[in-house]
């Protein structure tokens, strides 16, 4: 069998919608959601990087290059955001986020 | 030649590398937080005139637009931002937050807000997304030791980069199916055949793009974090970074998929109305204020989006028109809120407002021309901004959803009159602090332009509005 475009694509959207279905799913833990958002992103860089090699254009490796440094740049930011919410609350089980609703 | 592609980048090279300088300053002397303060006013106000006076075109290979829309958002987003240092500074150092990274991530996210109002390719556009929305993140869990902040800003990150994710799938397919990622380039291979690939990707880049002007039905994060988020960093959050994503709006459906607008313009009817049903029918239930503009913020996009649902160019000019007299309206209301305290406790429900009108005639007087004109009650602002797009609605004959957008309004009109009732007929609730000169002085000069100044602003507004739109591929 050869492994054409349409695999890859089918291996991206698996994993995204793995990705999105870890954030909603979830009920326990935060740092479950960021590795939720990593696969998303993921997910996106193998459709780019397929894409790329098939259509034998460099733009989606180019833009696969930008995803994954903003990607780090972005679990920076959401590590760093865990941190304050974790001393402020002594937990980071999802369920534990819900000071404000309605 | 890359001279010539530099002098288009002028306000973002300005902002970018005066952020790292005020970063750098702020390092080797961090008890200097009004220094850095005041050179990120300077830096905004430089970079906007820079934006105004730049030359018309395109740079980099296509990647940055900068057409008269481009300068006019600019220049508009650049000056909100301006005014969010002083409302937000003093306020965060009363509070014991003296920080001078405050000035330094307003500036970024003006960097970033500037770079998706000229975006003209995929890359771009994710590049000024993320520059803004991670700067924004930081904003909203700015105040550490607050619990609610910090779970504010938890939500805003997750539920940003989940749409960050959606409009990078989008992007990626979008891609992969016109073989190229600039707007032009799309444009062509949208035109030559219906392409269900293409429209696969569109309707998950419109998702993404909903989540950050917070369109229902990817709303749910809003009322949360205006409700944990610092009163001033609010008051940034819901101006310039809506009109900045409204603009990406309509570059991506303008620019790049002109070819395709029988398709989105249904999707953007259903946002709209679902937008403005939402603001209005959930915010009836509101006590907290903040929650209350959240949902009023909600409704009020629902009608930005139904004139970009338009599909004319006519329709861009009545969502750039209502999205800046909308800022101006939200900015003033939040600055109302940053401004008043009693016993230092921030005031922040319906409840606190009682007889404020005795307390602080100045404040109470500048909230209930926000309301008013949130409202859409003629002559105030607001009114002339629902006023532009509905006529659009009208001329491009979505009779329907306009009507529905009325209905809405006179619905949402219950909870602005209840605020005005309060502050106006109930018994007072105490004695209030002494506002600060800051947040006082933003609160009453922008109710002063949401009524009398606008109907002056209007009559160079308007051209400089028809203008910006006439340079989006619309007819």
């Amino acid at each position: 069998m050869i492994i054409g475009l349409a695999h890859y694509l089918a291996v991206a959207a698996i994993l995204f919608t793995i990705g999105v279905f870890g954030i909603f799913v979830n009920r326990k833990n935060i740092i479950v959601i960021l590795m939720s958002i990593e696969l998303i992103l993921l997910a996106v860089n193998i459709n780019l990087v397929a894409f790329s090699a098939y259509l034998g254009n460099v733009t989606g490796q180019i833009f696969a290059m930008f995803v994954l440094t903003v990607a780090a740049a972005e679990a920076a930011v959401g590590l760093a955001i865990l941190v304050t919410f974790f001393r402020n609350r002594g937990d980071i089980s999802v369920d534990d986020a819900s000071m404000m609703k309605g | 030649m890359i001279s010539a592609d530099l002098a288009h980048a002028y306000p973002e090279l300005i902002l970018a590398i005066g952020a790292l300088a005020l970063l750098v300053a702020g390092a080797f002397a961090p008890k200097q937080t009004t220094l850095v303060g005041g050179g990120a006013v300077v830096l905004l106000l430089v970079a906007a005139f820079a934006a105004a006076t730049q030359p018309l075109g395109v740079a980099f290979s296509g990647a940055l637009v900068t057409d008269a829309a481009a300068a006019f958002s600019k220049v508009a987003i650049y000056l909100a931002s301006a005014v969010a240092i002083p409302l937000g500074q003093p306020w965060f150092e009363r509070r014991g937050v003296k920080t001078f990274e405050f000035p330094v991530l307003i500036v970024l996210a003006a960097l970033g807000m500037g770079m998706m109002a000229s975006s003209g390719d995929l890359i771009s556009l994710y590049v000024g997304v993320e520059l803004h929305s991670l700067a924004l993140y930081v904003l909203a869990a700015m105040h550490r030791d607050n619990a609610k902040a910090s779970e504010a800003g938890l939500k805003y990150f997750v539920l940003g980069a989940l749409s960050s994710g959606l409009l990078l799938y989008g992007s990626s397919l979008i891609y992969g199916f016109a073989g190229s990622t600039l707007y032009s380039d799309i444009a062509v291979a949208a035109g030559q055949q219906a392409n269900t690939g293409l429209l696969f990707g569109l309707i998950f880049v419109i998702c993404g793009l909903a989540f950050k002007v917070s369109a229902a039905p990817f709303h749910m994060w809003t009322p949360d974090v205006y409700e944990g988020a610092p009163t001033p960093v609010v008051a940034f959050f819901a101006a310039a970074p809506k009109l900045a994503a409204m603009v990406l709006f309509a570059r991506v459906l303008g620019d790049a998929f002109p070819a395709a607008a029988g398709q989105w313009q249904q999707v953007l009817v259903v946002i709209a109305l679902a937008s403005v049903a939402v603001g209005a029918f959930a915010g009836l239930v509101q006590s907290n204020l903040k929650r209350l503009w959240a949902y009023s913020s909600i409704a009020n996009v629902g009608y930005a989006v139904l004139g970009l649902a338009s599909g004319t160019s006519e329709g861009v000019q009545a969502m750039l028109m209502f999205m800046v007299l909308y800022m101006i309206d939200v900015t003033g209301f939040f600055a109302c809120l940053t401004a008043l305290s009693r016993q230092g406790r921030s005031m922040e429900t319906i409840e606190d407002m009682a007889g404020l009108i005795k307390e602080r005639p100045a404040l109470a007087l500048a909230m209930t021309v926000f309301a008013l004109s949130a409202l859409g009650l003629p002559p105030f602002s607001g009114f002339w901004a629902k006023f532009y797009v509905f006529k659009a609605a009208l001329d491009a004959g979505l009779w329907g959803p306009a009507v529905i957008g009325l209905v809405g309004s006179v619905v949402a009109a219950f909870y602005y009159l209840r605020l005005i009732k309060a502050m106006w007929f109930d018994s007072s609730a105490g004695a209030t602090d002494r506002p600060p000169v800051e947040a006082k002085t933003v609160a009453v000069g922008l109710a002063l332009f949401a009524f009398p100044l606008v109907l002056v602003a209007l009559t160079w507004l308007d051209p400089a509005v028809a203008k910006a739109a006439h340079a989006f591929g619309l007819a």
